[in-house]
């Protein structure tokens, strides 16, 4: 029964997968930009965010055919629903790592960033929540999605850490402060890419419950 | 035309069956419409010569076969049997259409006697007015005697098509009066009834012409006095009975004959007034 | 106040066991749809409501449907709840008589018999329909002579002109084209106001678009009711999620 829209609800998934790897790709680039100076890399984190965003835009015209000629209800809506909203926000995670990557091309001095300082494990961590979080998507694993949202308090945390080092640092005058400032900015990024992957994951939630955490979405009561 | 035959010709070639049945079926249409059309000018010929202003005259004497007694009485006797047996046979067929539990053994046996009815031979009707009405009520040769046999011989009739009538009214319509809050008696006689007007009336005009046509119930229970009736006890003559007890006779055969082109008349008269009023009643 | 609250509701057809156990609440002035698949008992339990199914031969009914408090299965005189509790039928059935003479019927069943009123009423009745400008020009011929959708609406005017309390449509628009069909669902939202409503769909679209509660039978069971964006939303049983996303059976 309904085997073509399963059909095209699977493609869905593997379009959003496949977005999901363009970002992980962009944000996996600008941090190694970031760590071995590689204006290469820099370069490579603009590509694949522009990939991502062509892929939206694909992903958004699936979601609206669907919607049109399928007229989804239930988990079915709540599926294509959620990946419309998804999507806004993968977006989003990719133009920063495309702006980390921009401070990275526009800076005449290297950031000198070490490999396991507190910017490059930000870095690591939010790459890993975006995989986990389409992953939670496409498995309708609820418990994984949920996981992803508490992980955003590391990321916070990291990034509070980060703030006080590098102001740490600019009282201290020992060094630049411009770079010290787009270090910063960089950071804020990171921490931002990690609210959007909650976003996310909240939509993923949304998608398997039918309510959203911050409030009922879908209906009043 | 030339080039319509041609096509259908070439479709027969591919299914001679077709053309072998659409043959056959014009054969029969010849057949039955020839048969028709035959019947009614032979008599036409042999009756028309005679119909005479004297054979309207208003009484008969045995030099002058006046056929006005019968015209009369045959009137007489379709409203006066219509009168007793419509009332009967379309109440009951309400009561097993519309009140009667669907599947109960009272419909049953109702249903499987009054086709037995409709089976009987006229002359068996005849036999037991006589009996019945003549003898054994003392009624004698009588149009009453007539009427009542003739009534309960069309009974069955006018039931069984009332019944087909009201059957093939849509269930939707009683179920919208009854959605309205309408008892089943308001939705029986001010919707159902009035839908199933034509298929009555088309029961009527089979009554009638059974009626008009009918000779064998009537010999042993309205006799055969070439009067018109002068009271309800009295003996008379329906149109077929005169042409049957001329043509008995042997006498007058050609006014036979003029009594039959009367009688044909009268049946298609009588069926075209039908026809009208089923109209205006289905326009309403 | 409910309009209409049904309790341990068990119906049967000779040995069929046609409604299981339905408990359920009907507000005033919403529209609910009953949707499920054929033969899944919606139709049969929207005709208990107004008691049609007493004229289905072995159907037997237990338990009780209490209309603003009052069982309609006791001390009832079941013609005046057919007043109160209107229908229109799946194929529009007018009576084969005039249009004015169809909208008539039922109050003059009630008693109107005075020629202005029943004006009045006829009136009245087609416009709450939004029919009466297709139809005031030939009030007196038959109704037999509308279109599909005009008879379905002629349909809702005849038994709005009863003054009814509670409308019951058994899937009013199945027989009717996409334009119709718009039309008599925009009625339906219109009448709420003065009306409770209740339908029987097969048209999922239709009961979003038109009802404020839905109800998913199966069975003979009541499977889920729920306000309809939350049922086609976010539906707590597998069976109604599976049948609404088209994955039945």
């Amino acid at each position: 029964m309904r085997s073509n829209f399963d059909k095209q609800l699977d493609m869905l998934n593997v379009q959003l997968t496949e977005m999901s790897i363009f970002i992980e790709s962009a944000i996996d680039c600008a941090a190694d930009a970031l760590v071995h100076s590689d204006r290469k890399k820099a370069q490579m984190a603009i590509s694949f965010d522009s990939e991502a965003d062509s892929m939206e835009k694909d992903i958004e015209k699936l979601c609206i055919k669907l919607l049109l000629l399928q007229q989804p209800v239930a988990k079915d809506l709540r599926q294509v629903s959620a990946a419309l909203k998804m999507i806004t926000d993968m977006e989003r995670i990719g133009d920063q790592a495309r702006d980390i990557s921009e401070l990275i091309l526009g800076s005449e001095q290297d950031f000198c960033i070490k490999p396991d300082g507190i910017i490059a494990q930000m870095a690591d961590a939010t790459i890993k929540m975006v995989h986990e979080v389409v992953v939670s998507f496409v498995e309708k694993d609820i418990e994984k999605a949920q996981q992803v949202i508490a992980f955003d308090d590391v990321i916070d945390d990291l990034y509070s850490r980060a703030k006080l080092e590098i102001v740490g640092r600019i009282k201290a005058e020992k060094e630049d402060a411009d770079i010290l400032v787009n270090l910063l900015s960089i950071a804020k990024y990171f921490e931002r890419i990690g609210d959007h992957t909650t976003n996310i994951a909240e939509w993923v939630v949304f998608s398997i419950t039918g309510v959203h955490k911050k409030e009922n979405m879908m209906y009043t009561e | 035309m030339n080039t319509k035959i041609k096509q259908a010709m070439a479709t027969y070639k591919r299914s001679p069956f077709s053309f072998v049945m659409r043959l056959m079926l014009i054969l029969s249409i010849t057949f039955t419409v020839g048969m028709l059309a035959f019947i009614l000018v032979y008599i036409s010929a042999k009756g028309i010569p005679y119909l005479s202003k004297d054979l309207f005259s208003f009484s008969y004497t045995s030099e002058n076969v006046s056929m006005m007694p019968g015209i009369i009485t045959t009137l007489m006797m379709v409203a006066a049997s219509l009168f007793i047996s419509l009332p009967f046979g379309i109440l009951t067929a309400v009561y097993l259409v519309e009140y009667a539990p669907r599947g109960s053994r009272v419909v049953e046996i109702i249903r499987l006697t009054t086709e037995t009815l409709s089976g009987i031979p006229s002359i068996v009707y005849g036999l037991f007015g006589n009996i019945f009405f003549v003898t054994v009520l003392g009624w004698r040769y009588s149009f009453m005697a007539g009427v009542m046999t003739i009534s309960i011989m069309i009974l069955p009739l006018v039931m069984r098509t009332t019944e087909e009538a009201l059957i093939s009214v849509p269930d939707d319509w009683r179920q919208a009066s009854f959605g309205l809050g309408a008892g089943r008696l308001r939705t029986v006689f001010r919707i159902v009834l009035p839908s199933a007007v034509p298929g009555i009336l088309s029961g009527v005009i089979l009554a009638v012409g059974r009626i008009v046509g009918e000779t064998a119930a009537l010999i042993y229970t309205l006799g055969t006095m070439a009067k018109i009736p002068d009271s309800l006890f009295s003996s008379g003559r329906t149109l077929a009975l005169h042409m049957w007890v001329l043509s008995g006779e042997g006498l007058h055969i050609n006014q036979a004959y003029a009594t039959s082109v009367v009688l044909i008349v009268l049946v298609v008269g009588i069926n075209a007034l039908s026809g009208l009023v089923a109209n205006k009643l289905q326009k309403r | 106040m409910n309009k209409f609250e049904i309790n341990n509701l068990d119906l049967h057809y000779g040995d069929f066991h046609a409604l299981k156990n339905i408990n359920m609440q009907i507000k005033p002035n919403t529209v609910t749809a009953f949707i499920g698949p054929s033969g899944c008992g919606k139709s049969t339990f929207l005709r208990t409501l107004n008691r049609m199914n007493d004229l289905v031969e072995g159907c037997r009914i237990t338990g009780e449907i209490l209309m603003d408090g009052k069982n309609i299965y006791e001390n009832t005189d079941v013609n005046m709840l057919r007043k109160d509790v209107g229908m229109v039928f799946q194929k529009p059935n007018p009576f084969p008589m005039s249009v004015y003479n169809n909208i008539a019927y039922g109050p003059r069943t009630h008693g109107i018999t005075k020629k202005a009123q029943l004006d009045e009423i006829v009136e009245k009745s087609l416009r709450d329909a939004a029919i009466w400008d297709e139809v005031k020009d030939r009030l007196h011929k038959s109704a037999l002579g509308l279109s599909g959708g005009q008879q379905q609406r002629l349909c809702i005017a005849r038994a709005l002109a009863v003054k009814p309390q509670v409308l019951l449509m058994d899937e009013p628009t199945s027989a009717l084209d996409p334009i119709s069909t718009a039309k008599v669902e925009d009625l339906v939202l219109e009448l709420k106001r003065d009306y409770t409503i209740v339908m029987v769909t097969h048209n999922m679209q239709q009961a979003m678009r038109a009802s404020d509660e839905t109800a998913f039978f199966l069975l003979g069971e009541m499977v889920e009711k729920a306000s309809t964006e939350r049922l086609f939303s976010a539906p707590q049983d597998k069976r109604c999620e599976d049948y609404i996303t088209g994955r039945f059976g």
